[in-house]
């Protein structure tokens, strides 16, 4: 009880005298009197100021500079106190409390006026942070910190490094501060032995600025003794070398990335296709509706992001295979044994959907936003960063693999559909209902379209012609990895994708995807059932 | 089998029938153009006349694919592509005649070229300034696709839904290809602003008509052709591959050569039809290579009736008529009306309007032997 009373007594008095002075946020006297030269001092006396209230606060200096760094800080006329101020777009200014952040009401502009900072002052004042955040609690804030020191460290911030540097305990920020202290050295010193030393450590480095450094010293004419000239040029070589087995790490990410988008698109086609031999076309629009569901669950619940993802996917595989029941019972099952008709009335379906979906959503495509924990993305070095969102693709499309894999093996409609795929007389012989298998089939293929447009959704716009544009790049997946063959769908997409990501840089996105094209019909003459034929009977019709 | 030859014979009866109307509406529609005064209420516009014209370009290709699907159950999604490609050849010359008449006036290189600061023409572009040469690239180009690919995919027997998604991946890569600008065919928007035609200028209504004209010939001759070889002994093997090319094979037959010719023959008929369309409409750019356009061709064919050449006739002009009335009225529906086309056809009219007037006919004449 008495505790909570002088809290309270506490935040009383904060509020009655933390709008007169800085006295109540707990500066010594030596910072008090430096913070009360600072509105009254010249731009080179500012300078000075700064200098040493970063001697004397420390790391409580960190939000005046911080606002100094923004120009938010002002000086009110009336007490010449320090504040903070945000400039609202209409109305008074609102000043704040440098330090402690607390309100003290609003001003007018003529009634502050501005502490001035100039371009030298902001390098300074970008230091010193960064100077404080050095021995900051959190592991990335330190790293930031020696990334701000980085290309520009004089003798004092150096030796600052160096101390830091033994006290270092997480490697990552230890390592950056070895480059940086190297690189320092190596532009600072003379003596051919220390730069040689130098050059070492910065061999494993893959920062620009580093790169930059190297290759100028390893150039013909540079100034440099022969053996620094000589070890810049083992870097240059051992830089450029690691630069590019991360560029490759790059690629094969992104084709993995693009292959496991084919996978996600051509798994539902190649259940209905391996199964019941019938092509849909209306497959790419089971995608789209499955991307459309996922907009509308976000329309209904914009302050759940990320939830409505999560409720988006089973609902997109419901919505899709429902829709796949529906074309199955309605359309295909008049069409049996007439492959070439089911695929123009499934074309004629996928016409109808997608005017559907631009009538009543507008032929614009729409935006799905994603939730936070899937932008951004995964730093591994400077030269290797890995976007969450294509990563946690990849993934759910190996469980949404993993899954199917597990339905078709260990369940009782997955023998079923097996059965049915191997030899449907036979399976019919046996008491299987292949008429109902056939509609879960469709429905499943169908439900799994609709989860990966849940995923595309991430990735891409969603528009009416989502589906067009991976329809005839599934068909091609499922054709190379071999129909009815879940593993060659697997294989097969991903290996186009990589082909596609490192065809790219050598000849750009659209000649890639022709190569390839060309590529899959020529691999169909030699191998007309794909990678992974179906074997025995049943593949001989 | 005895129905597919019974269905042959009417198609004879009917088809001189047809060749008859075409004549009939041919001359009479350009004349009615030409000699009947503007203001007359007999007088057929110009306008009209060239979108006859379009009809029966897309009439030709339709009877392309007719040839192959309804006699030998090749199901191709990228007949466009040879169109295109013949209609490509047609531009390239037409693009040459410009000479300096074009926004930049350079003599030798076409606007876009001049655009893209190329400074001299690519070499697949020389010789297209001479009329025959250009035709010949216009008919060899498609033909050696057709061939290299035909062989290729009948040899491996690569056939049904397969044979067809290749065809469309084929199409589909074409089309991005002709997307490039680096491809040195204008890129996305093809090549237009043509002027004239053998020295005739392509606006005035004595080439409108001639144009339209040639294309009602070309389509009677290829229908005439069709209907020659489909009726002899050729005509009778293509069948029989078509029924149970398993069968056809072991009886001797080197079914793969009968489909690759057949196959080229119909990709020939599909350049011709775009090398009439390109004068016509002014225009031809990477859009014609979409897949979409291809796999519609397939359905004026299923509309009209398969494996009767005046079916696909039939079809194609009915549908596109429906098209250019819809797409006038309610732009919206049209995509609707033709999905539901698709469905409507493939599940009740399996043999298309062909198929069901010989039905009723047919049915008739057993009921009226009977009485």
């Amino acid at each position: 009880m008495r505790a909570i009373l002088a809290s309270w007594t506490l935040v009383a008095l904060m509020c009655c005298l933390g709008s007169t002075a800085n006295a109540e946020s707990g500066q010594t006297a030596a910072t008090e009197s430096l913070l009360a030269r600072l509105p009254s001092a010249n731009l080179r006396e500012t300078a000075t100021l700064v200098g040493e209230l970063e001697q004397s606060g420390g790391d409580r200096m960190l939000p005046l500079f911080q606002i100094m760094l923004d120009g938010r800080l002002y000086s009110r006329k009336s007490d010449d106190a320090l504040v903070a101020v945000t400039q609202p777009p209409t109305g008074d200014w609102v000043l704040t409390d440098v330090f402690t952040g607390a309100s003290l009401g609003t001003a007018t502009r003529r009634e502050v006026s501005k502490v001035r900072v100039n371009n030298r002052l902001r390098v300074q004042l970008r230091e010193a942070i960064a100077r404080i955040q050095l021995n900051a609690e959190d592991a990335g804030a330190r790293l930031a910190a020696v990334d701000t020191l980085f290309g520009d460290l004089n003798d004092s911030s150096a030796a600052l490094l160096s101390e830091r540097r033994d006290l270092e305990t997480d490697d990552k920020v230890k390592g950056a501060i070895e480059e940086a202290l190297a690189l320092y050295r190596l532009r600072s010193s003379s003596e051919p032995a220390v730069q040689v030393a130098a050059l070492n450590v910065l061999a494993e480095s893959l920062n620009t600025e580093v790169r930059y450094a190297v290759e100028q010293l390893a150039a013909a004419d540079s100034a440099a003794a022969l053996p620094v000239r000589n070890a810049a040029r083992k870097a240059l070589t051992r830089i450029d070398s690691n630069l590019e087995f991360y560029g490759f790490l790059e690629q094969l990410f992104f084709g993995l990335s693009l292959g496991s988008v084919l996978l996600l698109a051509a798994i539902g086609l190649a259940i209905t296709f391996g199964v019941m031999g019938v092509i849909n076309m209306a497959h790419g629009e089971m995608i789209m509706l499955g991307a459309y569901t996922t907009y509308v669950i976000q329309l209904l619940m914009p302050d759940h992001i990320g939830l409505s993802l999560w409720i988006a996917i089973p609902a997109a595989f419901l919505v899709s295979g429902l829709v796949g029941v529906i074309i199955e019972r309605g359309v295909i099952r008049f069409l049996k044994g007439r492959p070439l008709e089911t695929l123009l009335a499934t074309f004629g379906i996928s016409l109808i959907l997608q005017q559907a979906v631009r009538t009543i959503f507008s032929p614009l495509n729409r935006q799905v936003a994603s939730p936070e924990w899937m932008s951004g993305s995964l730093e591994i070095n400077a030269a290797l960063s890995i976007t969450y969102n294509r990563l946690y693709i990849l993934l759910f499309a190996l469980l949404v693999f993993a899954l199917l894999q597990l339905i078709l093996k260990k369940t009782s409609l997955g023998l079923n559909v097996r059965a049915v795929s191997q030899n449907r007389d036979m399976a019919k012989a046996m008491g299987i209902r292949t008429e109902w298998v056939d509609a879960m089939t469709f429905g499943l293929g169908s439900g799994v379209a609709g989860v990966a447009g849940v995923a595309l959704s991430q990735l891409t716009n969603v528009g009416p012609n989502l589906g067009q544009s991976y329809i005839i790049d599934s068909f091609m997946v499922v054709v190379f990895g071999g129909v009815g063959n879940l593993l060659g769908t697997l294989v097969g997409g991903f290996t186009l994708g990589v082909a596609n990501k490192f065809l790219e840089p050598m000849t750009g996105a659209v000649l890639a995807n022709i190569l390839i094209l060309v590529f899959i019909i020529l691999f169909i003459q030699k191998r007309p059932k794909g990678l992974f034929p179906q074997k025995g009977r049943a593949a001989n019709d | 089998m005895t129905e597919s030859r019974s269905m042959l014979r009417l198609s004879g009866r009917e088809g001189t029938l047809f060749i008859g109307v075409l004549f009939a509406v041919t001359v009479l529609a350009s004349l009615a153009n030409l000699v009947i005064p503007e203001d007359s209420f007999l007088h057929v516009s110009t306008y009209t006349i060239t979108l006859l014209g379009k009809y029966l370009c897309y009439a030709l290709l339709a009877l392309s694919v007719d040839v192959i699907w309804g006699y030998c159950g090749i199901l191709s999604l990228g007949h466009g592509a040879f169109f295109a490609l013949g209609g490509y050849g047609m531009g390239m010359y037409l693009m040459r005649q410009i000479g300096d008449r074009g926004v930049y006036g350079n003599p030798e290189l076409p606007d876009f070229m001049v655009f893209l600061n190329w400074q001299e023409l690519p070499w697949y572009w020389y010789g297209f300034d001479n009329f025959g040469f250009a035709m010949l690239m216009a008919l060899l180009v498609p033909g050696v696709l057709a061939f290299v690919f035909g062989w290729l995919a009948f040899r491996s027997r690569v056939t049904g839904v397969y044979l067809s998604i290749m065809t469309q991946a084929l199409t589909y890569a074409l089309m991005l290809a002709f997307f490039r600008n680096e491809m040195g065919f204008g890129g996305n928007n093809g090549l237009t602003d043509f002027k004239d035609l053998l020295g005739f200028d392509l606006q005035a209504d004595g080439t409108r008509v001639a144009l339209f004209m040639a294309t009602a010939l070309c389509l009677g001759g290829a229908f005439l052709a069709s209907r020659y070889i489909m009726g002899s002994r050729l005509g009778r093997v293509i069948l029989s591959i078509r029924d149970g090319e398993s069968r056809a094979r072991f009886l001797g037959y080197r079914t793969e050569l009968f489909k690759v010719w057949l196959f080229v023959y119909s990709a020939l008929l599909a350049a011709v039809a775009g090398i009439l369309y390109v004068p016509q409409v002014g225009i031809i750019n990477p859009g014609e290579f979409s897949p979409l356009n291809s796999i519609e061709v397939v359905v004026w064919v299923a509309v009209g009736g398969r494996g009767t050449l005046y079916g696909a006739v039939i079809g194609a002009l009915l549908v596109n008529y429906a098209k250019t009335r819809f797409t006038a009225i309610l732009p919206e529906g049209w995509l609707f009306a033709l999905g539901a086309l698709f469905v409507y056809v493939t599940l009740l009219l399996p043999h298309g309007i062909a198929g069901w007037f010989t039905r009723r006919f047919a049915s008739k004449s057993v009921k009226e032997a009977a009485a």
